[in-house]
């Protein structure tokens, strides 16, 4: 008889600690949606990613081409590149509007969620909508002071393909 | 070659071009079957073909095309075609293979394109040779590991096509600090525009403090002043033929070999100093940290490639009004201690060259423009004539001015002229 393995039951998206991170992100994508980066940029750890790879299959973001790859340090110079004025890729931007959604808690503690969901964008811009589907992964850390996100990878369907040069955020 | 009896000569003059240049289908047709499928086009770099067997996916104009490594080590560039229905054998951008079979009906070919086997082939016998459905197979020839292919049989080698051009492609190459160059990875992007509005970019030095102004704002001071280059006398660019041209933005870089030792390294790249002097002799150090920002120059190979500081730009046309690039990423090919030096030089790459990089979504916005503001009076020119009154011949004979001139846009155009009025 083969040893009978029970797969751990699934976390549902109404455990408390899912809805925070569920929260978050979605509060995230309203903040990218209306481009208030200054706003945005406080959700992150000091220690926290930002990445959009190109590899679809790799975690080693840094030994391989991203399309972004923040630490902190780069998302203050890119957020002080979107709003400055003087980027005329983000003074122009396409105008989005995001849903995520297809929430599934990959792994719960009481101090992180990583969480996965779906990410569908269209953005308009002078009489055209592009479409930018992508999986998205939050690890989201909890904490009593407030719940940031230690890392987003959002890897697009298309990361290999030629994707428009983009005056916003994924 | 267009709706009325416009000449090249009329389109393209020595100062002005006209903006149909731009929007024109008929034109965008002419380019493709005059230039594209003429002339000696870029599609690899050796190190993307590191050994027997391995391939990868390109486009000569708008053909797609698979080059490939044989067992010698013999280059090939196949039209990515079946020679029964037509069906593409290759959908992968890069891979290994013994060869390609096609999944439609299942004939086969070897790495060099020969045809090898048809399933069933009772039913051709008498009716076709096998020795006369290879693939469609390009000229293909390399030079400093850049592989070039054309459709076209007749025209002059390689070497003679790059002629003073090569020079700088050995310089470029120096970049790899005394090791070889190899492909580190590659963003994609298109823009709703001409191809030619990208070929004019890469020897644009005029754009580049305005454009980049909130890229300069975001690098160091060292790398800010290193790109400081407007108002330097001894930044140029020459005209080095058959439309070819180098834009020299960093003089001081344009030969890495010359080196007296009295620059300063940056002082961001302290930490891989350090690393790197753990194991590599301090001459060696100097050499692959003084490339990190690649060569000072670049260089635009007409039509489809340049060799631009520390990448390749790859245009590939799609239609008159869009175009599709590649920012390639490139690095030493060097020892494991390199590793670090790699994995510096893509965040650089990173930062600047991606679709979300801190510059090309503003250049692809300016191109976005041109696009859009050449509807209005096709006819009317669009100036190319900056330094057109400073340009002198340099002791090499090339034509020369400053690097904010648009010696090399016209170099280009002279060769577009030439080219499209050659049936």
């Amino acid at each position: 008889m083969p040893e009978t393995v029970t797969a751990p039951a699934p976390v549902p998206t109404t455990d408390p600690r899912v809805v925070r991170a569920i929260d978050l992100a979605w509060r995230e994508a309203e903040l990218l949606d209306r481009k208030d980066y200054e706003t945005w940029i406080g959700l992150y750890t000091d220690d926290g990613s930002y990445v959009i790879p190109i590899d679809p299959d790799t975690d080693d973001f840094a030994g391989t081409l991203n399309m972004v790859y923040d630490d902190a340090r780069m998302r203050r110079m890119r957020v002080t590149r979107m709003t400055e004025g003087y980027a005329i890729a983000a003074v122009d931007a396409a105008r989005t509007v995001r849903t995520v959604s297809r929430f599934v808690p990959e792994s719960v503690t009481d101090d992180e969620v990583v969480l996965r969901s779906a990410q569908v964008l269209i953005a308009y811009k002078r009489g055209r909508h592009d479409i930018w589907a992508a999986d998205l992964v939050h690890h989201i850390r909890l904490s009593p002071s407030g719940d940031r996100i230690v890392l987003k990878v959002v890897r697009l369907v298309d990361s290999e393909d030629a994707v428009p040069a983009a005056g916003f955020l994924l | 070659m267009s709706h009325d009896t416009t000449t090249p000569a009329e389109l393209a003059a020595a100062d002005r071009v006209a903006g149909r240049l731009y929007t024109d289908p008929e034109i965008f047709e002419g380019e493709i079957s005059r230039i594209f499928e003429r002339t000696w086009v870029w599609v690899a770099h050796e190190s993307e073909l590191p050994g027997p067997g391995t391939f990868k996916s390109a486009h000569v104009g708008r053909q797609p095309v698979i080059v490939t490594r044989d067992r010698k080590g013999t280059l090939h560039t196949l039209l990515n075609r079946c020679r029964h229905r037509g069906a593409s054998l290759c959908e992968k951008p890069k891979g290994q293979a013994n060869g390609f079979t096609c999944p439609y009906h299942a004939w086969s070919y070897g790495l060099d394109g020969k045809l090898r086997g048809i399933p069933y082939p009772e039913g051709y016998e008498g009716v076709i040779e096998k020795g006369e459905l290879s693939l469609k197979k390009l000229r293909t020839e390399s030079y400093g590991g850049m592989v070039f292919a054309t459709f076209h049989d007749g025209i002059e080698s390689l070497e003679e096509f790059l002629g003073d051009a090569k020079l700088w492609i050995d310089r470029f190459m120096k970049q790899g600090g005394g090791y070889p160059i190899k492909v580190l990875g590659k963003h994609r992007f298109k823009f709703r525009g001409n191809w030619k509005i990208q070929l004019e970019n890469t020897t644009d030095g005029y754009h580049f403090p305005i454009v980049h102004r909130s890229w300069m704002a975001s690098v160091d001071a060292e790398t800010a002043d290193m790109m400081s280059f407007m108002t330097d006398p001894s930044a140029i660019t020459h005209a080095l033929g058959n439309g070819h041209s180098v834009m020299q933005m960093v003089p001081g870089h344009s030969d890495l070999d010359a080196d007296d030792g009295t620059e300063p390294l940056q002082g961001r790249f302290d930490h891989l100093i350090k690393d790197l002097a753990q194991t590599l002799e301090p001459a060696q150090v100097r050499k692959v940290v003084r490339a990190m920002h690649g060569t000072g120059f670049n260089l635009n190979l007409f039509p489809n490639v340049s060799m631009s500081a520390a990448f390749f730009r790859v245009l590939r046309p799609i239609s008159v009004d869009e175009t599709e690039i590649e920012h390639i990423a490139i690095g030493p090919d060097g020892p494991p201690e390199l590793d670090a030096v790699n994995r510096e030089r893509l965040r650089i790459h990173e930062h600047f060259q991606g679709p979300f990089g801190f510059g090309t979504p503003d250049d692809a916005e300016g191109w976005d423009r041109v696009q859009r503001g050449a509807q209005g009076a096709p006819d009317m020119p669009i100036l190319v004539n900056r330094g057109l009154a400073r340009e002198k011949a340099s002791p090499e004979g090339w034509p020369t001015s400053h690097v904010t001139d648009e010696t090399g846009m016209r170099a280009a155009y002279g060769q577009w002229k030439e080219m499209m009025r050659d049936a």
